[in-house]
């Protein structure tokens, strides 16, 4: 085949979302028709949300960028020999040298926005499958101990080191046990997982075949929330691929041992997040919380010992396997190691997913990454750690994202989210808003959530319309304490943290309006 | 509501009784039902009661507990408009209220003319690109008021 000039158009949920596929069908019809010679190719996307879509040329050993890249700008775009790597407004330079990518740290994701992702050529010529080949020459407790070592903790939200989760599963005797994958991603703000998902399937199902030969599982789910169809589809058609290609199954890669996996469906429910509730759903149940203990890791799916941790987690420890933990212990502050895949959404003018070891000042992720608000105007909060945590204050904006260093002033990492308000934003309607939400999505398994969610939407109503002011003010603030210590779970027990931190930080704005 | 016929009762045992041998077979059958039907009928769940040994009640309770699974025929296009933080920071409110205004419906409701269902989604993993909205399963990115328009013209 003749020399054809690798073009490649990411095909990622985002850069879709803004017209990737307009733009990769009018290059091949203009190409075609031009008789130029390219060969397209649908990568993930690197993250740069505010950039997509960005499309890269391949010219000699270096990838150059341009972007965002309309449909309509294709053909000045061919005019100026994009092939060529040509001058062109919407050209960026090289990818890798953008202040945006080359200021991070990608080791979970090494290979998103790089790679084809359904190629396993690409993922092998791209380090791919080499922590799985060391860990195949590794007894499950050395796996474990490796893990352990790495300092990795659950990337979901919890925080709870990996490596002792998985010893629990691997010291617990059981003729089956499981490895599941939580790929619900229920917070706004967060699209790290359906990234690795979406761009690097076969990462995560390397990293899952590692925890299966580290705890002794050799069936593993993944459970992806049904609000991502993209994803779901390339999961399902990698496992199709790894299997064909004797990467899963029986005696993967001449290991001598088995792993296989499926991939459930969810089905709307923030709560079938939370790990008890995934295991019920994935029973083909309600999502009701479970009581514990038993923990999962001891009695789980279907009674079995059940690893569960995110989908980040998951990903994360090919790279920790193949280099070693203390490469990746290396990167990290404090007991937070390694790197934190922050993501920056809402009104925020560079959004996208930004890798980073732990430790760095929220200001720096908000001002350098994220160049401030998208709209221009001040940033007054930020809602960090998902829908169930606190508004971040301005004057808190320079904490480092480190896990106790957030705990430490009410706020929370959880799965790496940062939704971005400018001061337009109405923080008595947020507050309503989070009691709304957790009134919407309460499993109803107790009383504290269930009765205490809806009566917080209307008391912050009352508040607002100016009924009885400074009671209702005191009520809502016991009706929080009451649901945070008497909720079963955490959704109760954490929706009125963005509630408190309103009243805390922005008292002004939860008042009787004029 | 009007009774599903006899093929659609064939086509609900039909699905139940491909997905039954799975461990944990209810959810992969009721999306198999709603991918097959857009929906999953009231008849359906004695069909797959007695196809998985369980009784009614639970059948019923898994399928009203998912937000997802619809027990009536959507429109010929769903859209769903995400209500959650992200997006209400850079306008969804208000991209709600203009969606429910174009359609002329409230959440949860299908136009007269059956072209559009309109549903609220907490979430589509676009937050960097906010507002977002999907129709069926198609993402859209920054979506202004007047680019919903084209996209439901
Ligand atoms: C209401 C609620 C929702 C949650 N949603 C998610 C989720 O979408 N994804 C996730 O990985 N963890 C979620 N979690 C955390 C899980 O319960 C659990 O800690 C996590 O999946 C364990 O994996 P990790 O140790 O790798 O983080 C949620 C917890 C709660 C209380
Ligand atoms: S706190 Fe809410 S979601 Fe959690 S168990 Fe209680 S009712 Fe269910
Ligand atoms: S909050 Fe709307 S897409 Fe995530």
């Amino acid at each position: 085949m003749e020399n054809r000039t690798r073009v490649f158009v990411p095909m990622d949920t985002t850069a879709r979302s803004l017209g990737a596929d307009g733009v990769a069908e009018a290059l091949r019809r203009e190409a075609e028709s031009r008789g130029t010679a390219i060969e397209i190719v649908r990568n993930g996307s690197r993250g740069l949300y505010w950039l997509e879509p960005l499309v890269e040329v391949e010219v000699g050993a270096e990838r150059l960028a341009y972007g965002p890249v309309a449909e309509s700008d294709v053909g000045s775009l061919l005019d100026a020999d994009l092939p060529g790597g040509g001058d062109h407004p919407l050209a960026l330079g090289p990818t890798e040298s953008l202040p945006w990518l080359a200021g991070q740290s990608r080791l979970t994701f090494a290979r998103v926005g790089v790679t084809d992702p359904l190629s396993i050529d690409d993922y092998r010529a791209h380090d791919g499958f080499r922590g799985l080949e060391k860990a195949a020459s590794m007894t499950p407790e050395e796996i474990v101990a490796e893990v352990t070592e790495s300092g990795l903790r659950g990337r979901g939200g919890a925080a709870f080191p990996t490596g002792i989760k998985w010893n629990t599963v691997l010291k617990t005797d059981a003729a089956q046990k499981y490895i599941a994958c939580n790929a619900d991603e229920g917070d706004s703000g967060t699209f790290a997982d359906r990234m690795i998902m979406e761009s690097d399937p076969y990462v995560l199902l390397e990293g899952m075949t590692i925890a299966g030969f580290a705890t002794g599982a050799t069936m593993g789910y993944v459970y992806i929330r049904a609000e991502y169809p993209l994803a779901i589809r390339i999961m399902r058609e990698a496992i199709e691929r790894a299997e064909a290609a004797g990467l899963l199954g029986g005696n993967l890669l001449d290991s001598g041992r088995d792993f296989n996996v499926e991939v459930r469906e969810a089905a709307g429910a923030y709560i079938c997040g939370e790990e008890t509730s995934m295991l019920e759903s994935l029973e083909g149940k309600r999502g009701m919380i479970r009581f514990r203990p038993p923990l999962p890791a001891v009695k789980g799916l279907f009674g079995a010992p059940t690893v569960v941790n995110n989908v980040i987690s998951l990903a994360t420890v090919p790279i920790i396997l193949d280099k070693g933990a203390e490469y990746y212990r290396d990167y990290g502050s404090g007991r937070s190691r390694g790197t934190l895949t922050v993501q920056l959404a809402g009104n925020i003018r560079q959004g996208g997913l930004v890798e980073i070891g732990f430790g760095r000042p929220l200001s720096e992720l908000l001002y350098d990454f994220g160049g401030g608000s998208a709209t221009g105007r001040p940033i007054r909060a930020v809602q960090a750690g998902g829908p169930l945590a606190a508004y971040v204050h301005p004057s808190q904006f320079d904490t480092p994202l480190d896990y106790e260093e957030f705990a430490a002033i009410g706020a929370m990492i959880g799965h790496g989210g940062l939704v971005v308000f400018d001061d337009t934003v109405d923080m008595g309607e947020q507050a309503r808003f989070a009691m709304e939400f957790c009134a919407i999505e309460s499993c109803g398994k107790c009383t504290p959530c269930r009765v205490g969610a809806v009566r917080g939407v209307e008391v912050i109503e009352k508040i607002l319309n100016g009924e009885n002011e400074a009671a209702n003010l005191e009520l809502l603030r016991d009706l929080c304490d009451t649901m945070v210590s008497g909720s079963l779970c955490a959704l109760g027990g954490m929706a009125p943290f963005p509630v408190i931190s309103v009243l805390d930080h922005f008292p002004e704005d939860l008042r009787a309006r004029a | 509501m009007t009774e599903p016929d006899r093929q659609t009762r064939q086509t609900i045992r039909r699905l139940a009784e491909a997905g039954a041998a799975q461990a944990g077979a209810l959810l992969p059958i009721l999306h198999a039902i709603q991918d097959e039907l857009g929906y999953v009928p009231d008849a359906a769940v004695p069909i797959v009661a007695e196809v998985l040994n369980l009784s009614r009640a639970e059948v019923h309770g898994v399928v009203s507990f998912y937000h997802l699974f619809r027990t009536d025929p959507p429109g010929k296009q769903t859209l769903y408009v995400c209500r959650a933080e992200a997006c209400q920071s850079m306008g969804s409110r208000e991209l709600e209220r203009h969606a429910r205004d174009k359609l002329g419906i409230g959440y949860h409701e299908t136009t007269a003319d059956g072209r559009f269902s309109l549903e609220p989604i907490y979430c589509l993993g676009n937050c960097a690109c906010s507002p977002a909205v999907m129709i069926d399963e198609d993402v859209y990115g920054r979506v202004t008021p007047e680019r919903l328009d084209e996209l439901l013209d």
